[in-house]
């Protein structure tokens, strides 16, 4: 059991000046929605921690669970940076009720089982206040059973099939509908999309998301489906199916291909004469975000679509102030991908949960967490909803050869988090 | 009495002293020790240590007495794990939990995949009494199956070990892909009570902890009675000498395909244990990285040592979970120092250095009981030959 180096050692590490840039954009941005300096004199230890939470009068213990062993580390990495940096801006404004954020760091090794071994470990051994962490849906279905019984609260960055809405949950990334829907619309409308080829990698995210596609594609938009396919995590044999597509001709091939996949399927299309940039067929995805395109290679990947809430590029305050901040506490050479983005939200959305709750009582946290609003979150304007989910816009963006994406589309208002569509059963 | 029946005593009798001594020894370290010196929560770790324990004795029965290396125990542990956790899932998914889904009453991932009725073999993991026993019979018949087609071929050696472990890749590759059966990458999760029993709270675990060490001295008195039998000593010719066995006149595939499928259904027995304590079971426990991790447990603690595997897998997990725990970036090297360390100093494992350092001196403190249990079973012995003679007169 180790503690990491609080903020005091942090600061005085080699990269002060990436956190000093960073406190005051945090403190810029975030004396938004939060009163400056709250003192923890005015919050008694005693008042705000009644069920034995690590919280003392000047720390508040989290936890953060995340791969940085195993396959999943190359995706998890991002995540976990980016709550580092959020917690490093918090503590730079005074933390949480006047509490600076200490974090207990343990590590998922892309192994479901010791995802949830850990998570007892923070829950129970710890009594961590809350955690950030987990990425994928295995991980999530591992740890939910201890979260549930120990009444602990997650804060779980990635964009994922829905389906599920558990009280000590926050899920700080976009459930399927908000991902697939509007991004559908868009290409049907915009590029006058007919014709849809499915495929995906074969588990249960890419399952039903291309579940709900179809249903979107057949039942609202009246439009075909030519094709629908699968094929193992790690697969890298994507002939077959580039033949299939090139017999078949659909105006849009709708690809939800996962890891290291990516990579062999953007370059055996290319390599196939499939030229994206034609957009005939056009390509849109919603399992490739800036992260990725480092793997593929953004001249194997120009000019596909991609349907995310957030993008690098986005042109906003919040944004411009979150990327600089990133890059100089993690390296120039940073991208930062939708996922990385939710995670920042989550340590934000607790400290905003706590000081509404005034407390740090996971009950009382839950109570407050709907109806949070956090205006300086870089993808925008986000809002906690009743079902835990966050109302956020959906953007569409095309990959150029620079390995970032060009924003061309985003619905004009926030779009409300549906876990459980009807109609898309 | 002569000094030859003193002399055969001496080999086949079933426990030595030491051998008694070492028993106690483990019986006091984990029924005693480990649960007086840990919170529930550290207790619930080592419930789950223990459970690999299991295939660690099946894997000394297969590879440290019958030279038979499997890279597949993965699948054995998994199967039983499945089992017991199709069981459990039909409990947890009642019409009334499971009201939301299109198709109330099957479990969850099956109405995610569009399924609308529980598929055929599911219906008999609704019984308890058929779930213990495919718990033992699946994964036996799985390496009866295997050891047929290899065994009475005479594969042996890497080769085997090579198939085992591509069997494991097929395994995992069937699982993933039939999500909508078997629950896909997400395994079978949120595991609730067992027969109405709450698994979940501390206590659950803490009781859980003494069923899989009883169940494991029970594991281990039977891997210790088919060691000490006639078919452990002649496995361990076939080990050392294959060709002089059979040219004996046994049947070496027999022996073989005996101990891989008691191998097999130990592995299950864990797995089962496995799922009861960590309330889930997912691919990730089938595939070739825990088989292998399975045998390193068996290495680091002596191969040929029933013993020294239970501590071998103890030892293991609870480094890595320390190690991990106080290095979150660095723990798979010190891991990886540990193995190249346990290879390079001791071959034989944690049960090699207590035969080069400790052993003499426990044998020389043991003699007298040694010997007067020696004594005492010739006297038995003659008593009993002298009461048939009486009892029945010379033809």
């Amino acid at each position: 059991m180790t503690k990491r180096p609080d903020t005091e050692t942090v600061v005085t590490g080699p990269s002060r000046r990436g956190v000093l840039m960073g406190a005051t954009a945090a403190a810029m941005t975030a004396s938004l929605f939060t009163p400056k300096s709250l003192r923890a004199a005015d919050f008694p230890t005693a008042e705000v921690n009644t069920t034995g939470l690590a919280v003392t009068d000047d720390a508040v213990t989290i936890g953060i669970l995340h791969s940085i062993t195993g396959t999943m580390s190359i995706s998890e990495t991002g995540s976990v940076q980016a709550e580092k940096l959020a917690i490093e801006q918090i503590n730079a404004q005074g933390g949480i009720l006047g509490r600076k954020i200490e974090y207990i760091q343990e590590d998922g090794a892309s192994d479901w089982p010791t995802f949830a071994e850990k998570s007892r470990k923070l829950l129970v051994n710890d009594k961590v206040a809350s955690v950030m962490g987990c990425w994928t849906s295995a991980s999530r279905k591992a740890v939910l059973p201890v979260f549930e019984q120990h009444n602990g609260f997650l804060y779980y960055p990635t964009f994922y099939e829905g389906l599920e809405q558990s009280p000590n949950v926050i899920y700080t990334g976009q459930e399927a509908t908000q991902q697939i829907i509007a991004g559908l619309d868009w290409v049907a409308k915009e590029k006058g999309a007919e014709t849809f080829y499915l495929l995906g990698s074969d588990y249960i995210w890419p399952r039903t998301s291309n579940k709900i596609a179809r249903k979107h594609i057949e039942n609202f938009l009246g439009k075909k489906v030519l094709g629908e396919e699968y094929y193992p995590l790690g697969h890298t044999q994507f002939n077959s199916v580039i033949n299939k597509i090139r017999l078949r001709k659909p105006d849009v091939i709708y690809a939800i291909v996962v890891g290291g996949s990516n990579v062999a399927f953007y370059k055996q299309l290319k390599a196939a004469g499939i030229d994206m940039t034609e957009e005939s067929p056009l390509l849109l995805t919603i399992s490739v975000t800036e992260d990725e395109i480092r793997g593929i290679g953004g001249e194997n990947i120009e000019g596909a679509y991609a349907c995310m809430k957030y993008f690098q590029s986005l042109d906003n305050e919040n944004n411009v102030e979150f990327v600089s901040a990133f890059k100089e506490m993690w390296g120039e050479d940073m991208v930062i991908g939708d996922v990385t983005q939710a995670a920042y939200l989550g340590p934000w959305l607790y400290k905003a949960a706590v000081e509404k709750a005034g407390s740090f009582d996971v009950d009382k946290v839950r109570e407050a967490s709907p109806g949070i609003e956090l205006t300086t979150a870089p993808e925008g304007y986000v809002k906690v909803h009743e079902n835990h989910h966050l109302w956020s816009k959906t953007r569409v963006g095309r990959a150029q050869a620079d390995g970032q994406y060009e924003v061309v589309f985003e619905t004009a208002d926030l779009v409300e988090p549906d876990p459980f569509p009807e109609g898309y059963q | 009495m002569s000094d030859v029946s003193t002399l055969g005593l001496r080999q086949s009798r079933l426990f030595t002293a030491s051998e008694i001594l070492g028993y106690l020894v483990l019986a006091v370290v984990i029924f005693i020790v480990i649960p007086s010196a840990l919170d529930a929560f550290r207790l619930n770790l080592f419930g789950k240590y223990l459970t690999y324990a299991f295939v660690a004795i099946g894997l000394v029965l297969c590879w440290g007495v019958g030279g038979i290396l499997s890279l597949g125990q993965g699948v054995f542990f998994g199967l039983g794990g499945y089992c017991m956790a199709m069981f459990l899932k039909l409990e947890a998914s009642t019409p009334e939990n499971t009201a939301i889904q299109s198709t109330p009453g099957i479990p969850d991932f099956m109405d995610w995949n569009q399924l609308t009725e529980l598929p055929w073999w599911w219906v008999p993991f609704n019984s308890f009494a058929v779930t213990v026993f495919a718990i033992v019979a699946v994964p036996m018949v799985l390496a009866f199956v295997i050891g047929l087609a290899m065994f009475t071929r005479r594969v042996s050696g890497v080769y085997f070990a090579i198939i085992t472990q591509a069997i494991a890749a097929i395994a995992t590759i069937l699982i993933i892909g039939q999500q909508g059966f078997t629950g896909g990458v997400n395994g079978i999760t949120d595991l609730r009570t067992l027969m109405g029993w709450d698994i979940r709270p501390d206590n659950a675990k803490t009781i859980l902890y003494f069923v899989s060490g009883i169940l494991l001295f029970a594991v281990l008195f039977v891997a210790h009675v088919i060691r000490k039998s006639k078919a452990g000593r002649l496995m361990i010719a076939i080990r050392d000498r294959e060709d002089r066995v059979r040219f004996s006149g046994y049947n070496v595939a027999n022996f073989k395909i005996f101990v891989f499928c008691v191998g097999a259904a130990f592995a299950a027995i864990g797995g089962a244990m496995f799922t009861l304590q960590v309330g889930f079971i997912s691919p990730t426990l089938v595939g070739i990285v825990p088989s292998i991790y399975m045998v390193i447990f068996c290495a680091v603690g002596g191969r040929s040592s029933l013993i020294g595997a239970v501590y071998g897998a103890l030892l293991v997990n609870w480094a890595q979970t320390t190690f991990s725990e106080s290095f979150p970036e660095l723990w798979l090297l010190a891991m990886g120092a540990l193995f190249i360390a346990v290879v390079m100093a001791f071959p034989m494992g944690l049960a090699g250095l207590y035969d080069d350092y400790l052993k003499r001196h426990v044998d020389r403190v043991l003699a007298p009981v040694d010997r007067m249990m020696i004594h005492r079973a010739a006297r038995r012995e003659s008593e009993k030959l002298s009461a048939t003679r009486a009892t029945q007169p010379a033809e």
